[in-house]
């Protein structure tokens, strides 16, 4: 039976024996411990947290005035009338919505490779990297379904596009088992992109997705709590022993920092400089996460000249269009489900950056242009034959480089934790 | 020293996608190439015209006036009080599309170009790809004068009643507004869409229904003679790039072979007000932009000059 002792509403004191505030302040934030050697690259998962919010508040301001109606352009115009004329700094809050959006995916994919670069996904982080490629995913979802909103010419092109993708393999393969025609009429609703589209696709964006990113990033965080963040040199850190350094006031012998304030000090400063970033983008250059071709109305009897996803889609798009369509579908499921496996694709037990780690420093740096080489090469026309060339091959690097890394990394040398 | 080169090579490979994905992708996907595949680069006028008769002769305004009429068979001038012979429905029932009303006509269009036109109409509005002898089809505007002396009288005449200067929505009106709408402007083909109120008792608006039962005569109208209805403009400035939007107003058939656009003939400053209307509708936020940008910028700066001090008190004495 809980204990409460006579004290002042809401003082400490009341709260703590209400809530265990000051334990909840020790545990999460205060005593939760940090390596000291990073860089300010592990503040990307701060910067995340934090776009994601402005995300979700720019977000609920604009679904004060949008409207999920398909006829007549009215969804279209709820956003680029409605919000952007007559909405007191709507436009602020679209532009906001719409350059978060993009830089949203810039700074997971920085995440990513800063994952792969020091490792971070092994020796007892393989949750970590899951979590993360789940967090990947639904993102992707809510970024698709939210540029289904604004109605225009390649929301539903795109829309139209990816869906037809549900349509399988072509029906001689395998005598039509993997043939899904009806599936795509039952996701839309309809024939075509339509109201029941539209409606669909507004509940995911406003609702499930961002319900589930909340949740994942919730288990995200949970699956740091054990094996710790990892620090520049992939070195195991006994953190019991240097936080007790830290607490005797060795500051300098311990390896370790709390979150709150030392961590926390460093995010803000990252934060501080990544905000001049994205403001300067919102007013003064926002057109590269608006493309212009999005503000001609959906008109399902013209299609557009260039059908293209939005940047942080072109790598997986360019591995599903330089092949036929039963080969680039493979390729591109491919592609979606291979980053998941990386913890057990590595067959190394180094845990350590990867310059230092023989071949997989040259597997990753060529994974990263390799994966910039598709993502130009995935929104250059493929009439072109030298870009279609360039993107087929740069396709089949990247299905290479997944196949070769479980025999590079097995006759990986060990590599000492601290150079 | 290692975090500044490892944020060298973060931004490196961000600005190497960012080129590759916006400026060097869009000028792939828009550029046009002769049929040896070269590309064409096309080369701004100036909306000075280089491929019209240079006008060498003056016009004289008094012996403009004095054969007006020669106009006025179906152009109106309500400025001096003539009205067309027909409303704005009826002679798009009768030509395809009606006939402007030349009042500003003057102020908007260059000079060179009406003189031109009045001389040579299809040719100097790039539209004989449409009206060839054989397709059955004449283009509503004739050869009212081929000699430049009656020409450019008048034009003269023309550009002595327009007024000095236009509104941005006058200049659109003029020359884009009988075959474009503007929604988010209220801008219909036929004018500006009336405020009517629904009657109280029934929620219905006869007047408003009559009116859009009007422009819907009148679109279908110019709909059947431009082959398409005319795109709405109201957002136009975001959708095309505003170079293209020159480029093409200057020289409709070098952006898009074969368009029943019309080369409309604006002048550089017509042009001017005309996309200055297209920002008010399509991109009204930019004056409040350019006037909020600096504060919050300036806000973040002096964040992160805090952030940067508290982050130093406590990492100074970490290592």
């Amino acid at each position: 039976m809980a204990h409460f002792d006579k004290a002042m509403p809401f003082s400490n004191k009341w709260m703590d024996q209400r809530l265990a505030v000051n334990t909840l302040q020790r545990v999460l934030s205060t005593e939760y411990w940090i390596p000291k050697n990073i860089n300010f690259l592990w503040a990307m998962g701060m910067i995340l947290a934090a776009t994601f919010g402005i995300l979700v508040v720019s977000g609920i301001f604009l679904l004060m005035y949008y409207v999920p109606d398909a006829s007549n352009a009215a969804a279209f115009d709820s956003v680029n009338y409605t919000i952007m004329s007559e909405v007191g700094y709507g436009w602020f809050w679209r532009h906001i919505h719409g350059v978060g959006a993009s830089l949203v995916f810039l700074i997971i994919y920085i995440h990513m490779f800063t994952g792969i670069y020091y490792g971070s996904y092994k020796r007892g982080r393989e949750l970590i990297w899951l979590s993360g490629m789940g967090l990947f995913i639904v993102f992707s979802a809510e970024a698709f379904s939210g540029y289904m909103l604004p109605w225009g010419q390649m929301s539903y092109w795109a829309g139209m596009v990816i869906t037809n993708l549900f349509e399988g393999a072509t029906p001689d393969v395998l005598g039509g088992a993997l043939n899904f025609p009806h599936f795509v009429e039952w996701l839309r609703g309809d024939y075509v992109p339509g109201q029941a589209f539209l409606g669909r696709f507004f509940m995911l964006h406003v609702l499930l997705m961002p319900l589930v990113i909340m949740g994942l990033i919730v288990l995200h965080f949970g699956t740091l709590r054990i094996p710790h963040v990892n620090n520049q040199d992939g070195e195991e850190i006994d953190f019991e022993e240097s936080a007790a350094l830290w607490k005797a006031g060795r500051k300098k012998e311990a390896k370790v920092i709390p979150f709150k304030p030392v961590f926390l000090s460093k995010d803000v400063f990252v934060m501080g400089v990544y905000f001049i970033l994205f403001f300067y983008l919102v007013f003064y250059h926002f057109e590269f996460a608006m493309d212009p071709v999005n503000f001609d109305p959906a008109d399902p009897l013209k299609t557009p000249t260039h059908i293209y996803p939005e940047w942080y889609f072109l790598w997986s798009y360019e591995i599903l269009r330089p092949f036929s369509k039963n080969v680039g579908l493979i390729w591109f499921a491919f592609a979606q489900g291979i980053l998941m496996a990386l913890p057990f694709l590595d067959r190394s037990p180094n845990v350590a950056p990867a310059n230092r780690r023989g071949l997989f420093g040259i597997w990753f740096w060529l994974l990263l242009i390799d994966m910039i080489t598709l993502t130009i090469m995935g929104k250059l026309p493929p009439t072109d034959p030298t870009f279609a060339m360039i993107g087929k091959v740069a396709a089949i690097t990247f299905i290479s480089l997944w196949v070769v890394l479980p025999f590079i990394t097995m006759i990986e040398k060990p590599v000492g934790g601290k150079k | 020293m290692k975090e500044l080169k490892i944020l060298a090579v973060v931004i490196f490979f961000t600005l190497v996608t960012y080129y590759g994905v916006e400026p060097y992708a869009h000028h792939q996907m828009h550029k046009k190439v002769d049929a040896q595949g070269n590309e064409i680069v096309y080369e701004s006028q100036d909306f000075k015209y280089p491929d019209l008769k240079a006008v060498t002769v003056k016009g004289d305004a008094a012996a403009g006036k004095a054969m007006i009429s020669a106009c006025t068979g179906c152009h109106g001038i309500e400025s001096q009080k003539m009205q067309a012979p027909m409303d704005a429905s009826a002679s798009a029932g009768a030509y395809g599309v009606n006939p402007p009303d030349l009042s500003n006509a003057g102020a908007v269009f260059d000079e060179k170009f009406l003189v031109n036109f009045i001389m040579n109409p299809t040719h100097t509005a790039m539209v004989e790809h449409k009206f060839k002898e054989g397709s059955g089809k004449t283009y509503p505007m004739p050869v009212v004068a081929p000699d430049p002396q009656t020409a450019a009288n008048i034009v003269a005449y023309l550009k002595s009643i327009a007024p000095k200067e236009l509104t941005p929505k006058e200049a659109f009106v003029a020359a884009c507004g009988r075959c474009h709408a503007d929604r988010y402007g209220k801008w219909t083909q036929l004018g500006d869409v009336p405020k009517t109120k629904p009657n109280i008792t029934t929620h219905q608006d006869p007047e408003m229904l009559a009116f859009k039962m009007k422009v819907a005569n009148y679109q279908d109208s110019l709909a059947k003679y431009m082959g398409k209805l005319p795109p709405d403009l109201s957002i136009m400035i975001r959708a095309r790039s505003e170079e293209f939007m020159e480029h093409f107003i200057e020289n409709p058939q070098s952006q898009l072979p074969g368009t029943a656009m019309p080369r409309v003939g604006v002048s550089k400053e017509g042009f001017e007000k005309v996309v200055a209307y297209l920002e008010e509708t399509g991109d009204p936020s930019k004056p409040k932009r350019q006037a909020v940008g600096p504060w919050v910028l300036g806000f973040f700066f002096i964040f992160t000059l805090l952030a940067y001090l508290w982050k130093q008190a406590h990492w100074r004495d970490l290592h």
